[in-house]
Formats: structure tokens, sequence, C-alpha cells
């Protein structure tokens, strides 16, 4: 793997982190929760290498 | 709170789900058909280039060997896995080719990814259907680009190599401008530069890349070859005009442009590159939707339209450009330049037999010439 390559995993699973604890904690807004998880969907696509 | 959560993700999971299935299924379908019993072997493309080995960029190479020894020809289909006139034509020489003497090889599924690969963007259908003898035969639509779950990231500027001309930055998941290509560049130039190594190796004399192109493009309905391809292209183009009855002029081909299979693997090799353009309809900008029908039958009002104000570069009317037809002229023109090339060099002649020409596609039909996949099949 090209060392572009590594720092894009790093960078989805930084990403992913940080919007996954995001709807965590988010208590009350819906719309943001939603917007969370579909944000989520290409990040952890691409982490979980699914083709 | 969680509740709401777990519903909220389970909306999106199954959403996402249902969005995917269709798109993983078409990217691992594979299309069935019968090899003839011309195919003596059949290697695998990193068999000459090892950086493709266990990519969805490698594909079937098929050799269809003749009893008396003679030249070496190489046909490429689905170079744009989106122009399937090509992957038809290939397909019948596949199944249908009689090789009296020399090599044929041929790859249908050049750019594998691209083959597998769709563009929602332009509301491109999955498959397509053709009618056999025998029922429906069901292909993918592909697109013109390898996906990106195979070549990523790209560039913001495709920089060819060697030549280091600037392209667009789609054209590295291009297999026409990533010729010659590199043993390690990206996945694209890998493929490039495995079939270039194979030409070398395999002492091929002709390459022929078959596509589709635009009405309203100018390089369409044509052979484009370099200087030293252009005597056998004119030759075959004047002959099917004169025997066959269609048009298929030549386009020299530019040496200021680089990554093209016609410009590149005559610079690079001894082969005799040749690229044939079938006209497209469904290719065009300024059509209706873009459906099944359009792709098989070309026929198109808007198109109409502006063939009236003289805005094509091919005769249209109401009749469209139908499969049979562009794939009729893809079997016509390859088998003409492989009967110049064996007249101008005899002891390197490659004769084929049992492949349909133009008139016999346009009369019985493309789905007449492949046979059934049930009696003695093969995935490709």
């Amino acid at each position: 793997m090209s060392a572009i390559m590594i720092a894009y995993y790093v960078l989805c699973a930084c990403l992913a982190g940080l919007v996954g604890w995001n709807f965590v904690r988010e208590k009350k807004n819906q719309d943001d929760m939603l917007l969370y998880l579909v944000v989520l969907i290409p990040l952890l696509l691409r982490l979980l290498r699914v083709k | 709170m969680w509740r709401t959560k777990s519903i909220l993700a389970l909306v999106v999971g199954a959403t996402m789900f249902a969005g995917a299935l269709p798109l993983y299924r078409h990217r691992h379908f594979e299309t069935s058909f019968v090899p003839g019993a011309a195919v003596t072997r059949i290697a695998r493309l990193s068999d000459y280039g090892p950086g493709i080995k266990g990519t969805m960029a490698d594909t079937s190479v098929y050799f269809l060997e003749g009893k008396e020894p003679g030249g070496k020809a190489l046909l490429m289909a689905n170079t744009h896995a989106n122009e399937p006139a090509g992957f038809l034509a290939s397909l019948i020489f596949l199944e249908n080719a009689a090789v009296e003497r020399g090599t044929l090889i041929i790859i249908p599924e050049f750019n594998n990814s691209a083959g597998r690969n769709t563009r929602p963007g332009d509301g491109y259908p999955l498959y397509y259907e053709i009618q056999t003898d025998w029922g429906a035969k069901k292909f993918r639509i592909g697109n013109r680009e390898a996906s990106p779950l195979d070549q990523w990231p790209d560039p913001d500027v495709y920089i060819h190599y060697p030549d280091k001309q600037l392209l667009s930055f789609i054209d590295v998941r291009n297999t026409n401008r990533t010729w010659p290509g590199r043993p390690d560049g990206p996945l694209m130039e890998r493929v490039t530069y495995a079939a270039m190594e194979m030409m070398r190796k395999e002492r091929v004399d002709i390459a022929i890349d078959f596509h589709g192109a635009e009405t309203m493009f100018p390089v369409t309905n044509c052979i484009v070859a370099p200087e030293k391809s252009a005597r056998i292209a004119t030759l075959a183009s004047m002959t099917v005009k004169a025997m066959e009855g269609f048009e298929n002029h030549v386009e020299p081909s530019p040496s200021g442009f680089r990554g093209l299979s016609h410009r590149e693997i005559g610079d690079f090799s001894d082969t005799l590159p040749f690229l044939l353009e079938a006209p497209l309809p469904f290719l065009d900008q300024p059509t209706g939707p873009k459906t099944v029908k359009l792709l098989l039958d070309g026929k198109d009002p808007f198109l109409l339209s502006l063939s009236k104000k003289k805005k094509l570069f091919v005769p249209y009317d109401e009749k469209g450009w139908p499969m049979e037809k562009r794939v009729g002229q893809h079997c016509s023109v390859a088998l003409e330049i492989l009967r110049q090339y064996s007249k101008k060099t005899p002891e390197r002649a490659i004769k084929i037999g049992a492949v349909p020409r133009y008139s016999e596609l346009v009369k019985n039909g493309v789905g007449h010439y492949f046979h059934n996949p049930e009696k003695k099949g093969e995935k490709s």
C-alpha cells in the first residue's frame, strides 16, 4: 500500500471516529443524527474495504 | 434517545444496503459464453504483467492457434466498457472463428474493472440483453473508466508516462490514455504495460482495438491508424466500401496526443495498431434517456433533429444505428485488415474463417451467432 493510501485510511478512520462520536453525543436533534449517519457511510465503506 | 438512534441507523443501513446490492451484483455478474473449438489456450493478462495479478484488472486472454504457422493478431474489446459493439464482436470471433493459419489472440474484457463499473450520473442501465436463437443473453453495461474501487485516488492532473503530457485527471483510469504503461504505475498503466509485454513477447503483428464513438464526434465510423498502419487501413476501408457498401474512413493517429492505443502500440513495439470506431448514439450528450433501447437500436429523436441540421458526422435517419450494424462493421473491418495484412505479408499470414460479415449480421442479428452456454459454457 502506498504512503498516500495509508494516509487516506488514517484520515478516514479519524473522520469516522469524529462523526461517530458526534452521533453518540447528539441527544436532541434528529436531523443532525441522520446527517452524521449519512456522512459516515462512505468513510465506513472505505475503512471496511467493501467492494 | 437510543431508540431513535437505533431506528435511524437501521433506516440508513437498510437504504444503503438496498442501493448497494444491485451495484454489488453488477460488479460480480459474469457473462457466460462458449469459447469455440479454435480456442487452444487461455492465459491471464497477468502472465505478462504480474503487477495486475490478484486485482480486478486482471483478465482472460484467449489464444486461437491455427494448424499452419503464420502471423499473430490481437483483438481487444471493452477498452471502454460502455461501448458494447466491440465486446459483442470479440465474442463472435471467440465463439465462431475457425483459424486456418496463424494465431488470433482475443481479450474480450480489456478493462475488466471498467466493465464492472457504471455511470449513475448519466442514468446508465446496469444490463442489456441480446435476443438469440435459444433465448435472451444478458450482458453488463460498464463505464469508460475503471472503477475507483480498484484504482484510487485520482490525481488532480494525469501526467502521462513517459511523455509527461498533461491529461484530464479521469484519464488515469482510462485504458485508452495509459498506453504504453509501466510495471509499477497506477493499475491501468499496469494493464496496458502487460498488454505491451504480451505483444512484444508473442511477436503480435496486428492489434485491433474495438471502440464506439458519438455521432457528434468527428472521429467516428472510422479506422484510426498511425503512419505505419495507414496503408492497410486505407485498403481495408476502400474494400469494405466497395464490396460491402458501408463507409468506414481512415483517420490518422495524431502524434501529439499521447496514451492512445493506436499511437503508443505502434511507437513502442513492432505491432501495427488499428482502432475501430463504430457510431454509438448512446454516448452522445443531447439524447433522450440512456435506455437499453437506445443502446441497442441507436434511435433518438434529438439526434434525428440534429442530423437534419447537419450537426452529425455520420448519416442518421429514422433507422438509427442498430447494434447489428455496428457489430457487423467491426467484424468486417477486422477481417478485412487481417486479409490485407496477409496479402502484403504472406509469410505472416493470418487466415480466419467462419466469422460473419456485415451483411450476415445485419440480416441475422447479433444473437444468432452466440451459442447456448448451458450446453457447453464458461464464465468470462
